[in-house]
Parts: C-alpha cells; sequence; structure tokens
C-alpha cells in the first residue's frame, strides 16, 4: 500500500523538484574520485574503501535535509517502511534508480538493496592488478551516505556491499542492517 | 503598510543539542535582545519543547478481550497504556500565541527547530517554514564548508532567505 505511495512521492519529486544534470559528469567525477583515492592510498583497497564509505558518510549528514525538505515524509513507522523509503524516494531522487528491496531477515532488521542500475559505475573497469576485483568496492561511497543520512534520523545501521557486477558477480548487492535506534534526548525512562 | 508584506519577524535556528544557530530579525524597529538572551531563548525553549513531549499524556488502551485465562486483576501494566492514535509520532510545542504575535516550531525529523515569529494574523506560515527549511537544506548543508551543528554563517543563505521573504507571491 505505501509502497506504492512511496514510488509515487519519489516519481513527482525526480519529475518537478530535482535539478538534474549531465550523468556523465556525475560519473566521471566519481571515477575520478575513486581513481585518485587509489592513487593516494597506494592501492591499499581497504583504506579506499574506508575513505569512500567516510566521505559518504559526511554526504549523507548533509543530503538528509534536502531529501526531508523535497519530500515533506514523516518519520517511518518500522525498519521496512525505511528501506522501502530508502530506494523509492531516496535512490530514486538523488540518483533517479530503484533499487529493489529484499532477502530480509526474518528479525526485519536486515536486508538487501539489488542495484540493477548504477550510475556510478558506467564506463567502469576495474583495475586488472589481481587486486581490485577482490577488494576495492567501487560504490562504497553509496553505504556511507545511508549510515550518514540514517544516523540524522535516529537510527545506527552497519552497510556493506556483498556483491558488485564489476568484480564479475552476477548483481550489486548492498546489504544494510539496523543497529538500534537512537534515542534522542529523551532521558531513559525512569522507573 | 509595513515593508515586510508576509508578517514575518524573525527566525531563530536551533540545533538538536538546543544551541542556537541561527537569529535574525525581518523588520526593523523589533525589541532587540542580546546575543546571550537569545542563547538563554534558545535553550530555554529547547527544553521546554523536551518538557511538552516527554508530558503527552498517555490513555488506557482498551483491552480488547480481557476473558483470557491471565491472573491478570491488578491495574493495567504500563503496556496498558498508549498514546491517542499510536501511529503518529509525539510532537513538543508546536505554537505559542500572544495577543500580538505568534510563535511557531518545525522540528526537523533530525532534530534542528526552526522557530518562527510572525503577526497572529499572517496565513501559511507551515508553507512559509517549509520554503525556509529547503533553503536551509540548500544553502547551509549543502554548503561543504558549513560545519554540521555550528552557527549558520552562510551569506547565501541570508541572501535568499530575504529575498524570498521579501518578494511577493
Amino acid at each position: 500500500m505505501s509502497s506504492t505511495k512511496n514510488s509515487r512521492i519519489g516519481e513527482e519529486i525526480w519529475k518537478t523538484r530535482v535539478d538534474k544534470v549531465n550523468a556523465e559528469l556525475v560519473t566521471l567525477t566519481y571515477g575520478t574520485i575513486v581513481a585518485q583515492l587509489c592513487q593516494d592510498y597506494d592501492s591499499n583497497y581497504h583504506d579506499v574503501n574506508k575513505q569512500l564509505d567516510k566521505m559518504g558518510y559526511n554526504i549523507g549528514m548533509r543530503l538528509i535535509e534536502d531529501f526531508l525538505a523535497k519530500s515533506g515524509v514523516g518519520r517511518c513507522v518500522n525498519f521496512r517502511e525505511t528501506a522501502d523509503m530508502i530506494a523509492k524516494v531516496g535512490f530514486k531522487i538523488f540518483l533517479n534508480v530503484t533499487p529493489t528491496v529484499t532477502n530480509w531477515t526474518s528479525d526485519n532488521t536486515q536486508f538487501s538493496l539489488i542495484f540493477e542500475d548504477n550510475p556510478l559505475a558506467d564506463f567502469v573497469e576495474l583495475p586488472d592488478d589481481g587486486r581490485a576485483q577482490d577488494e576495492l568496492w567501487f560504490s562504497n561511497i553509496l553505504c556511507g551516505v545511508l549510515r550518514g543520512s540514517l544516523e540524522m534520523v535516529q537510527m545506527q545501521i552497519e552497510a556493506h556491499f556483498v556483491s558488485d557486477v564489476l568484480r564479475g558477480d552476477d548483481t550489486t548487492e548492498m546489504r544494510v542492517s539496523l543497529v538500534r535506534y537512537i534515542e534522542d534526548e529523551m532521558p531513559p525512562e525512569e522507573e | 503598510m509595513p515593508s515586510n508584506p508576509r508578517g514575518v519577524f524573525s527566525l531563530i535556528i536551533i540545533n538538536k543539542a538546543g544551541g542556537l544557530i541561527y537569529q535574525r530579525e525581518f523588520q526593523s524597529g523589533l525589541r532587540n535582545l542580546s546575543t546571550n538572551d537569545y542563547l538563554v531563548l534558545a535553550g530555554t525553549f529547547h527544553g521546554v519543547h523536551a518538557i511538552t513531549r516527554s508530558i503527552t499524556p498517555k490513555i488506557p488502551i482498551a483491552q480488547p478481550a480481557p476473558s483470557t485465562t491471565s491472573t491478570g486483576t491488578a491495574a493495567p501494566a504500563a503496556s496498558g497504556y498508549s498514546y491517542p492514535n499510536p501511529g503518529v509520532p509525539v510532537s513538543g510545542l508546536d505554537y505559542l500565541e500572544t495577543d500580538k504575535f505568534r510563535l511557531t516550531c518545525f522540528q526537523t525529523l533530525t532534530g534542528t527547530k526552526f522557530l518562527l515569529f510572525t503577526d497572529p494574523l499572517t496565513g501559511g506560515v507551515d508553507a512559509i517554514i517549509q520554503r525556509i527549511y529547503e533553503l536551509y537544506a540548500d544553502y547551509v548543508m549543502k554548503n561543504p564548508f558549513y560545519q554540521i551543528e555550528m552557527p549558520v554563517r552562510c551569506e547565501a543563505f541570508d541572501r535568499h532567505l530575504g529575498a524570498w521573504l521579501r518578494g511577493r507571491t
């Protein structure tokens, strides 16, 4: 029910409220950043992943306000709704993609986002130094963006990629886990 | 007519920790407060807002079927009470009104508060605040050199805010 509603919200905002830029500019800019990081960190891909995640985190903390201001949506009542919101509104308005939400754990705290399209990775081929294919998560910035933006709305999460078509996998999949809801300002319940 | 047809007197932004991060007047001749007084106002409002949230009354849940075999004869447990309309999150103080002005508080989901002082007769305050929030998202949060939670010193924000509020619709 609310699921199709979110699709509509995402579609509507994308059409009417978002300034568009050339996709190649985004792809090239992001590609340059990753390539530069690989150079700066001497192809230590673990550090590159970490740095991308950190950069994303800082973006997320800012981007969330834009998301909320543009969408005017209220607080999600549970993590399932949050996931739907991320996929159909968040990714839609900022990247014009709608990843599929799937692979829920039974306690509803972990899910996967499957990306059919990933505008960050167009034209990309990972370096064939024998390690990048196993170690670099090219789009890792997205994990940080989710972590940063959800933290600002009182959710501590953990996100990482588990597969990437750039590595030759069949799908590009990000795993997102809810760690806890951060209690804001309210002092602990006195009993 | 006053130079400010929208009847917006001033704006205060409070970060999620209760610190004053922005304060601006849109009308001349307002009573001036010292910087310190503004800080106190922000902190006090923040506290009062939190209190109004926590004192939101809970009402007993209508017990669906007390015919279960449980031994419960005592007063309902804490879980027997809930906020009216539990689907809607508890909000704090939304507005405060006197004969001469109205203070509207909009708290974003991230915890930032926008306090707008307007003429009590000014309409469409929610839309005004929503627009201010968008300008804030654009010219404050997207400024890479603005440090989150710190006082807002963004010239572009001042400019666009002023221009928009002065502009007629």
